[in-house]
């Protein structure tokens, strides 16, 4: 493991991406910045820039005029990085799989680390699945 | 005097959702703004054509993760609209328990989201504290913290046990003093009057030119309110008040969300309470043709949807409006002339949801041809026949 990633993983800041999702996934993932469930207590907070980020967790079902923000925001991130897909429709569209403004799933845009099923997942998925990535990272 | 353009968005920390917003300012003062969406469209209506009727109200659920009960409850009215049937008593009571435990929440998120973007994290954290004790009675209930699916064209899915309602209502009362002291903390105090007494005015006038909905309208003086207007499920067997305030501030928006919030837990619990006994559903089997409109107050306003049926088992259309796409036009009434620190607030206060707004718009620009259906298969016809001229 190279010095970066582990300094990445002491305390990984995370970016929220939506890519045209319910809005569920998206309050979901602030719920697990308030007190019942607290991911500050891990070190994670949400970074208000791309350019902080250490993960992005992405949600949505992959509008295409979002997607084009989203390539472009992958771009930008300082790497590495890691890729967090967060409900159904950053897995497989869910739903929305038929829809003609979503023709492609996320992570055939973006490289994803870990995936996180659910409609919405709830605020513990969410958090077994960053632990199991930093598990994951850390060769644990 | 130069102006400047500040871009926001369409990613940026504000907001859960993309979309792109551009201040025009002049100095401090806010000028114009724009907003761009479509970041959020996923063809909603086209799907939900392609699926039969039973199937539609789960696609319609997920219009919106925070209104996610009411879009099915208008939808589900549209149908039943078409058929012209009134649902069981019992399934009546529990859409109302339901939709008043969504209003719940989605007030106390929207307290929260206010009080973050004031620098008021205090407030924030104790808002969706509270507001999880609102998602353990949604789970309780209907076994999903968001996504209910309790909806059906001609009742509801699923029963409401006679013994969890004790331990609910324990629950729905363990939350009015956390409640009380929010309101308290937020209404009395000198700060935050400071910060939004004054800001953001809409008019009464502005209010109704526009058609403002819901909470935004009612914060302006306009008393109309589709639960009392227009009664459906038990609003008009339930003894409740409709909170109107007159200044049309960022304030008053936050001081009727509030305030609401008190009344649904008092229609909650009188449903909690006087539930009947009896049939959850009808068993609809055959839709025939027709059409039908259904709507019913969000939230954040009046959601209206429109089904048309030809017969068979899917919807030949079916139209969405949402409270949005009526609130966030008010956006440029009020902003302009204020600062761009408070530009923030007051797009929250008309509490946003870009998700539901996203359906598809057609605009009529001048000199361009805009083709529909019939124009297109004339066009092609008429290149046939041109080729068959050609051929002979």
């Amino acid at each position: 493991m190279g010095v970066k990633l582990k300094a990445l993983l002491k305390s990984p800041w995370v970016f929220h991406l939506s890519t045209g999702s319910c809005n569920n996934c998206d309050i979901e993932i602030l719920d697990c910045l308030t007190p019942r469930f607290d991911i500050e207590r891990f070190g994670m907070l949400l970074a208000g820039s791309i350019k902080h980020a250490d993960v992005l967790l992405v949600t949505g079902s992959g509008n295409r005029k979002s997607m084009e923000r989203v390539k472009r925001l992958y771009e930008q991130v300082p790497k590495p990085c890691l890729v967090v897909a967060i409900g159904e429709c950053s897995l497989s569209r869910g739903m929305f799989i038929h829809s003609y403004n979503c023709p492609v799933p996320v992570d055939k845009v973006i490289p994803v680390d870990v995936y996180i099923p659910g409609c919405p997942p709830k605020p513990e998925a969410i958090i077994a699945g960053v632990v199991k990535l930093i598990g994951k990272v850390g060769g644990k | 005097m130069a102006k400047t353009i500040i871009p926001i968005g369409p990613y940026h920390p504000l907001q859960e959702e993309p979309e792109f917003f551009t201040l025009t300012v002049d100095g401090e003062r806010v000028v114009d703004i724009d907003v761009r969406i479509g970041y959020n469209h996923r063809g909603i209506e086209k799907l939900s054509e392609m699926k039969t009727f039973d199937q539609s109200t789960f696609v319609i659920e997920r219009i919106c993760g925070i209104c996610s009960t009411s879009h099915p409850f208008a939808y589900t009215r549209a149908v039943e609209d078409i058929i012209g049937v009134e649902v069981p008593e019992r399934a009546k009571y529990i859409r109302t328990i339901i939709a008043e435990g969504e209003r719940i929440h989605s007030h106390l998120l929207w307290l929260g989201l206010a009080g973050h973007f004031l620098g008021y994290n205090t407030v924030y954290m104790w808002a969706w504290k509270l507001r999880e004790e609102i998602l353990d009675v949604m789970e309780i209930l209907s076994g999903n913290r968001n996504n209910y699916a309790m909806f059906k064209p001609g009742g509801v899915r699923r029963d409401i046990k006679s013994g969890d309602i004790p331990g609910v209502i324990k629950k729905i009362d363990s939350i009015v003093p956390t409640l009380t002291m929010l309101k308290k903390a937020v209404i009395d105090d000198p700060v935050l009057h400071a910060r939004t007494k004054g800001i953001g005015v809409l008019s009464k006038e502005d209010a109704i030119n526009y058609s403002a909905l819901g909470p935004t309208s009612r914060a302006s003086g306009v008393a109309r309110d589709v639960r009392k207007d227009s009664p459906y499920g038990v609003y008009d067997k339930v003894e409740w008040d409709m909170i109107v305030t007159q200044n049309g501030d960022v304030f008053d928006k936050a001081v009727v969300r509030i305030l609401e919030a008190f009344e649904s837990i008092k229609i909650m619990k009188y449903c909690l309470l006087k539930l009947p006994k009896g049939e959850i559903d009808l068993n609809i089997k055959n839709i025939p043709p027709g059409e039908g409109i259904g709507h019913i107050e969000a939230p954040r306003g009046e959601v209206f949807h429109y089904v048309r049926s030809d017969g068979t088992n899917r919807p030949v259309r079916h139209k969405v409006r949402a409270p949005t796409f009526m609130n966030l036009p008010t956006y440029k009434a009020t902003v302009v002339g204020e600062t761009i620190s408070d530009a923030t607030i007051i797009l929250a206060a008309i509490d946003p949801c870009y998700c539901c707004t996203e359906r598809m718009a057609v605009r009529n620009i001048k000199g361009k041809k805009l083709y529909n259906g019939e124009d297109l298969i004339k066009l092609s016809q008429e290149k046939t026949e041109k080729v068959r001229r050609g051929l002979k």
